[in-house]
């Protein structure tokens, strides 16, 4: 293994492991301030039983989201020092706002998670929600700042060195919108469809649970109308896509030839020695349509870069693949349970659903490792796209591997840890009847 | 000197201030850790359960003030940013596994309570395992962070030439005089804990506990604070001559010194909150003794803060947003404390 490659899988490896962390960060505290909120007007005491079980889940991920999100802020620099030394100045902006967004949300979720009886409930409530908020703003900071290495404005590049800086203009890149809003409801769709699919399991087998019926409420009311919008802004960001990194476009959807007409390949296999794709069911003028609104529209195949350029082909396009196919059978699935209970129908009578929703529970998850594979492997071999190669970022430090080796082991390690913490303290299921709701 | 003061200073003074609360807070929590893993006696349950419930509520906040100073570094001062991370590769990066150990283990820990699983006896043998990773995590990485700071302040940290692996990524910072300020941040922050812990402490005897422990730890910061002074002399001459020639040093070490005897009396007397400012003044006068040491110098022996700056519109717009975002912060930290640490202020 290079030490680039070391590198590259240390921070993937790093990435991918805060991700998951700090999505549910983003989304949980909407679950618990739902269910709190709903205590407190009913007084249903199943409702107070979730918001503490909900508000236990997120300290436990809000942690190991914090400590890994600081081993990442590090890591720009253990890892990629050139890329720092350069961009440092042009989109630290977005950092330093995060950092404070990221310190609100601090401060508040400790004041929620050991203030239950130490302040009022109204002030206890207001708390939660400066968690929801911050937490978002949170999100947002960081996905700017990495939708500026797909699209990186606000610089000249001037003799290898970036010259009349603004900061501003970089936070404003192309890529913010369409990354941001991707990823925002990325992360109320996978966490609802994840607790969903945890609660809608036992209700099969015990569809009068009332404690798994409010979970499924709540858990659906969150998750369930972001992933059906999630499609949307999925086409939203393709498009930004075709227009900024035609590279990467062509990678995802594994179009070698440029052509007028190009047709939507769904499933397939990219061989990028022969420069086709295999396998593929192909749809038509589909790209063209997609990517342009146009049948006949041209679209630029990999064949028009430079093969130094070209992302690797294979990856792109079957994290592409995962990443729209379990998306669209999340958006379905959240169709029919919205419909469902806008026509007020009991949804634990429907068992085909409770079981699409156990299917559709990981999904969310994978679709997001999927899209970010996407994202950064498809923005390769630049980190700075068009500015500035990964292989000329790297640090110097020799012996990468290792460092790869030891943070993977401590993931796996953490990763396993809290899956049986939030197994004993937050999922496991309690007995109880709509009696215990009084 | 002082007359050249522009937005690269002011940033630079801002990140110092940072790494002040840093290490008066999120030192302090680490600090606990090292008292979680000394706990001893009658009441050996007592003092970790008061530890736990000091630190809870409050130190994912402390520890965003290392996120903070690490992102004005990196926005403002890239070039340092990037040459420390280089050369501190080896230091920061088992420092960040402490980081990450520490804070998982503490959570873990919490929430294994026994108050929570039915299977009281395991639950509780495994909250006491996931306890012993949080406190040799606590006591570990104070060491770490001095040693980066040790390499940072004796100058060893000049641009990395073509020397071999040793030279470039080991020596600079495994120096005895890189080990001694290491201990002596373990021995600070252990300090500050235990006096803020004879206030959160409700029941005399356990603040007896804990007046006896800061005492000791107040010997051990002497030592240490004595022993690194002298190895600056040695290996560290641009540390040493500033704290011993500089016009400001006298000044320094008699405020330093003051603060310490101070912290000592207070603690003799039982005048804990006379003790608790003592102990941050002391603390917080030896970080700007550094500081000062070593300005204009951001990376000694060659990296002024000015010559690391980032573009003067990145230094202008991002001390408009720690105004603005002090705005939001300081009012939210004030709350927070308030609603956690009142009773014990007023104990």
């Amino acid at each position: 293994m290079t030490d680039l490659l070391a590198a590259r899988s240390q921070m993937a490896v790093s990435l991918g492991f805060h991700i998951i962390f700090a999505m549910v960060g983003i989304a949980m505290p909407v679950l618990m301030v739902v269910a709190e909120r709903r205590w407190q007007r009913s007084g249903d005491r199943i409702y107070l039983e979730l918001a503490h079980r909900w508000a236990k889940g997120t300290a436990i991920l809000f942690a190991v989201g914090a400590v890994s999100g600081t081993v990442l802020s590090f890591e720009l620099g253990l890892l990629w020092p050139t890329f720092m030394e350069h961009a440092g100045a042009i989109i630290g902006m977005p950092f330093s706002l995060e950092g404070f967004a990221f310190f609100t949300e601090a401060v508040f979720l400790g004041v929620y998670l050991y203030g239950w009886d130490r302040i009022s409930p109204r002030a206890h409530l207001a708390a939660g929600w400066a968690v929801v908020v911050s937490g978002v703003l949170s999100g947002v900071f960081v996905v700017v700042a990495n939708a500026w290495m797909n699209a990186p404005t606000g610089f000249r590049w001037v003799d290898g060195r970036a010259v009349d800086i603004d900061p501003i203009a970089a936070m404003m890149n192309p890529a913010a919108f369409p990354q941001v809003l991707h990823m925002t409801l990325a992360a109320y769709a996978a966490t609802g469809l994840v607790v969903a699919g945890i609660h809608a399991w036992p209700l099969l087998r015990q569809p009068r649970n009332a404690f798994h019926r409010r979970a499924l409420s709540v858990a659906l009311l969150i998750g369930a109308p972001a992933a059906v919008l999630q499609p949307i802004s999925g086409d939203l960001s393709a498009r930004f896509v075709a227009h900024w990194q035609p590279a990467k476009l062509a990678a995802m959807e594994g179009q070698f030839r440029t052509e007028r007409g190009a047709p939507l390949r769904v499933g397939g296999w990219p061989d990028e020695a022969a420069g086709k794709t295999r396998y593929a069911i192909e749809i038509p003028y589909g790209l063209s349509l997609l990517a342009f609104m146009d049948p006949n529209a041209e679209v630029k195949g990999l064949e028009a870069f430079p093969r130094e350029h070209w992302p690797p082909v294979a990856i792109v396009h079957a994290a592409f693949q995962v990443m729209v196919g379990l998306g669209t059978f999340m958006a379905l699935v959240s169709a029919v349970a919205l419909w469902l209970m806008w026509r007020r129908r009991d949804l634990p009578q429907h068992r085909c659903l409770l079981r699409a929703l156990v299917v559709a529970a990981p999904m969310g998850f994978i679709c997001t490792e999927a899209g970010w594979i996407v994202t950064e492997v498809g923005r390769q071999p630049w980190i700075v796209y068009r500015v500035m190669k990964t292989a000329d970022a790297v640090t110097p430090m020799p012996g990468l591997i290792v460092p790869f080796l030891v943070f993977t082991a401590l993931y796996c390690a953490l990763g396993v840890v809290v899956a049986w913490l939030l197994y004993q303290q937050v999922l496991r299921s309690p007995q109880m009847s709509e009696e215990d709701a009084g | 000197m002082i007359g050249d003061f522009g937005p690269a200073e002011i940033v630079a003074g801002i990140a110092l201030v940072a790494l002040n609360a840093y290490a008066l807070l999120g030192g302090a929590d680490f600090g606990g850790g090292v008292w979680d893993l000394l706990a001893s006696g009658p009441r050996r349950r007592a003092q970790r359960a008061l530890v736990a419930e000091a630190i809870g509520p409050i130190w994912e906040a402390n520890h965003v003030w290392l996120i903070l100073v690490i992102v004005l570094l990196f926005t403002c001062f890239p070039v340092a940013f990037a040459r420390l991370s280089v050369m501190l590769h080896i230091p920061l990066s088992l420092m960040l596994i402490g980081i990450v150990l520490r804070g998982s283990a503490f959570t873990f820990r919490s929430h294994y309570g026994p108050s929570h699983g039915e299977e009281h006896g395991e639950a509780s043998a495994v909250s006491e395992r996931w306890g012993r990773v949080f406190a040799i995590a606590s006591a570990g990485t104070p060491v770490l962070l001095g040693l980066c700071v040790g390499a940072l302040a004796a100058g060893a940290l000049g641009t990395p030439g073509r020397a071999g692996f040793r030279e470039t990524f080991v020596v600079p910072w495994l120096t005895p005089f890189g080990i001694g300020v290491g201990l002596l941040t373990l021995t600070l922050f252990a300090f500050l804990a235990a006096v803020y812990l004879t206030l959160e402490a409700r029941e005399p005897a356990l603040r007896e506990d804990f007046r006896r422990r800061a005492l000791g730890a107040a010997a051990a910061v002497f030592v240490a604070a004595s022993g690194t002074l002298g190895l600056a002399l040695l290996g560290a001459p641009l540390m040493g001559r500033g704290l011993s020639t500089a016009p400001w040093a006298p000044a320094l070490h008699l405020a330093t010194g003051t603060s310490a005897v101070t912290a000592i009396w207070a603690l003799w007397r039982r005048r804990y909150r006379v003790a608790r400012v003592a102990a941050a003044a002391q603390v917080s006068l030896i970080l700007w003794g550094w500081a000062l040491a070593q300005y204009p110098y951001l990376i000694p022996p060659d990296l002024t803060i000015r010559a690391a700056a980032a573009p003067r519109i990145t230094l202008v717009l991002v001390l408009w947003a720690l105004a603005l975002g002090a705005l939001v912060l300081f009012p939210s930290l004030i709350y927070l404390f308030r609603v956690f640490k009142r009773q014990a202020g007023s104990a």
